[in-house]
């Protein structure tokens, strides 16, 4: 399927989550202040229909909440969601559950997202039941059999009459995928869904992905902190850190010709298998750890691990993303200079 | 060069019920003085299992069988009594990082009680000299001393993977077992460790045995490769002999080395290994990897192919190897 570059089927606007923590009556008569801990903090991107978006980011980076807020799991603070063209940011309960219908999340851990007392037929069953989706006990059979075999869980009847600690993780993973392609959805929110799957078959479910994604035109958000499974797997991708986005654009852009500091550092870190390395200390462009999302740096918030920080850097607002031509986005103001 | 540690026809049992699970079937690999060797394969292929029985200390109803030996630094350790092993070797001389360590300090004491432990343990000292040693040691692994007053939920994963790096370290031992010691870690935080892993490693004169499924990451740290499957030795080879030109000459390892997504090559499609690794109370005859091997022969059905030395310190456990 082509993509078709102005036609977003989902576009996230400003969006905003905070959590605000509740104090103990002793905390606030001594006065604590509260802290507010900016998960997502004023993100803005688009994905187009039928394209694999990836979002990036370590952990604390904000990238679970965010996959959250996009399945309305949990409320924004502030900003807007905008599906097919309708505002989706606040829903009543009818809509919400027709939107979760075609949007619909696969989880990180094929063990316990799914329930041990189930049998396969059960858990791909259970969708159709909690949607109403009519037809009765024969006719949501074949479109159980017939989603295993999208899958590719050859032959589905046999597999139907499993229990899930019955099956490897990868094959666990394709009956997730299962569960989610059964509403037939028009999206996909992927959450590290190969994170926990051996190195073996890693590759064979994002084939598996990667097929059904193009036999029936869905689109994908494939949340995760890998770097190498995203160039492999994605069309665009977006570098989140503490609750923003600092770089977007096509995978192979953004990872053979990084721009901001921060995407610098994190292609310089990751491993590759190759000879000569060994006796090597790796140059760490960026040190410390990611700073607590309750405490985010004033102006570039990336700036206090940043090796180019200058004070303007500091003391000046927070820079926008910045485009450098064919959507390659950035936000850093003194990438000429570096 | 002195070996450290030499281990000889390692086999480890889990007796079970439905029949005695061969977790570790025949392992011979030696380990040299300020070497690190590096252990690959999927799960459940004897990884874990291998550091655990390097510590005598295999988890029940496991088994190490008769006419195993592991020698370290010379001393044969499987005819020592438990107690001997408890004040000679495990943490003396064979220190062991497990997976998923840092998440398992205790949540009620600081950082400080938690060291003092194991010095408590193992060492006459009083309370002034142990803190000193903490102290000494937190610097070494890159932490300010504060942080002994502190409780874990109040550090970051990387500060909790130093601390347990820096008990490993306390007594001193000559070789240090690391299993998938950066697994849970972020890119850049798991880059800062293996720096300070090879750092400490210079600073006391260690040898490591790193555990890991990543072969990405053992690239940039072992000196030498040893590929298991299914409880046995598939390859071992030395990182340029693995990671080189030439590639690895296990089907096994080649898979592997193609299902990993390499971050600076685009590529098109990735490969991986259909089915699972076997069951190992039941093993399949032949060559263990056969039912999943995309070069198999008919001999590889029938017969096990040994080990052999294809050149000079490579070996292979594979009969398209055996001229």
């Amino acid at each position: 399927m082509s993509v078709n570059e102005n036609d977003y089927i989902l576009q996230v606007e400003n969006l905003k989550k905070h959590f605000v923590p509740h104090l103990t009556l002793a905390q606030s008569i001594s006065g604590k202040v509260k802290k507010v801990v900016k998960a997502v903090d004023g993100l803005t991107f688009g994905i187009r229909r039928g394209e694999i978006f990836g979002l990036i980011g370590e952990s604390g980076s904000g990238k679970t909440t965010t996959g959250k807020l996009i399945m309305k799991l949990i409320d924004p603070t502030s900003g807007k969601l905008i599906f097919n063209g309708d505002d989706v940011t606040v829903t009543n309960k009818e809509r919400t559950q027709a939107y979760r219908r075609q949007v619909q999340m696969i989880f990180q851990d094929p063990y316990a997202s799914m329930n041990p007392r189930f049998k396969i037929r059960d858990v791909l069953e259970e969708p159709l039941i909690i949607h109403k989706v009519p037809g009765d006990h024969v006719k949501h059979e074949q479109m159980v059999i017939k989603a295993l075999t999208d899958v590719k869980l050859n032959p589905p009847v046999e597999f139907m009459g499993r229990y899930p600690h019955m099956l490897s993780g990868g094959q666990r993973q394709r009956v997730a995928t299962a569960r989610t392609l059964i509403l037939n959805p028009m999206m996909l929110v992927a959450d590290e869904p190969v994170s926990m799957i051996d190195l073996s078959t890693r590759a064979e479910i994002l084939h598996m992905m990667k097929d059904v994604q193009r036999d029936m035109g869905l689109t994908y958000l494939y949340i995760t902190h890998d770097l190498s499974t995203a160039r492999y797997f994605t069309d665009r991708i977006a570098v989140m850190y503490l609750g923003r986005i600092v770089e977007m654009g096509r995978a192979d852009d953004v990872i053979d010709n990084p721009i901001h500091p921060y995407t610098k550092a994190l292609i310089e870190a990751v491993p590759e298998p190759e000879t000569g390395r060994v006796n090597i200390i790796k140059e760490l462009p960026i040190s410390g750890e990611i700073p607590s999302p309750a405490n985010i740096p004033s102006g570039c918030r990336f700036h206090t691990r940043c090796p180019y920080a200058k004070p303007e850097c500091s003391s000046e607002a927070e820079p926008e993303l910045m485009d450098v031509g064919n959507g390659h986005l950035h936000a850093c103001r003194r990438y000429k200079e570096i | 060069m002195d070996k450290i540690l030499e281990v000889k026809n390692l086999r480890l049992y889990y007796h079970t019920n439905k029949g005695a699970v061969k977790a570790l079937d025949d392992v011979s690999f030696d380990l040299y003085k300020g070497e690190t060797l590096g252990l690959v394969g999927e799960s459940g292929c004897g990884k874990t299992t291998t550091g655990v029985a390097l510590l005598r200390m295999p988890s029940p109803p496991g088994r190490i069988e008769e006419g195993s030996k592991i020698i370290v630094d010379g001393r044969d350790i499987m005819p020592l009594s438990d107690k001997q092993i408890r004040k000679d070797v495990r943490w003396e001389e064979v220190a062991m990082v497990f997976q998923g360590a840092m998440n398992c300090l205790t949540p009620v004491y600081t950082i400080g009680r938690q060291m003092m432990e194991t010095l408590h343990e193992h060492r006459d000292m009083d309370k002034k000299q142990a803190e000193e040693l903490i102290k000494e040691y937190l610097g070494l692994v890159g932490l300010p001393p504060e942080v002994m007053g502190r409780y874990p939920h109040e550090l970051s994963g990387g500060m909790k993977q130093r601390i347990v790096i820096a008990t490993a370290l306390f007594l001193k031992p000559k070789l240090v077992i690391l299993d998938e010691p950066t697994t849970a870690l972020d890119v850049i935080v798991q880059a800062q460790i293996i720096n300070l892993l090879k750092k400490l490693k210079k600073t006391f004169d260690l040898s490591f045995i790193f555990i890991t499924h990543d072969l990405s990451l053992e690239a940039e740290v072992s000196d030498r490769i040893c590929v298991m499957y299914a409880g046995k030795i598939a390859e071992l080879g030395t990182n340029d002999q693995i990671y080189g030109k030439q590639g690895p000459m296990h089907p096994y390892t080649e898979k592997l080395l193609a299902a990993t997504p390499l971050l600076k090559k685009k590529v098109d499609t990735l490969s991986f290994i259909p089915g699972a690794p076997p069951d190992l109370i039941d093993p399949p005859k032949g060559c263990r990897f056969h039912p999943r091997c995309h070069k198999v022969m008919d001999k590889c059905k029938l017969e096990e192919p040994p080990l052999i030395e294809i050149e000079s310190g490579h070996m292979v456990a594979c009969w398209r190897c055996v001229k």
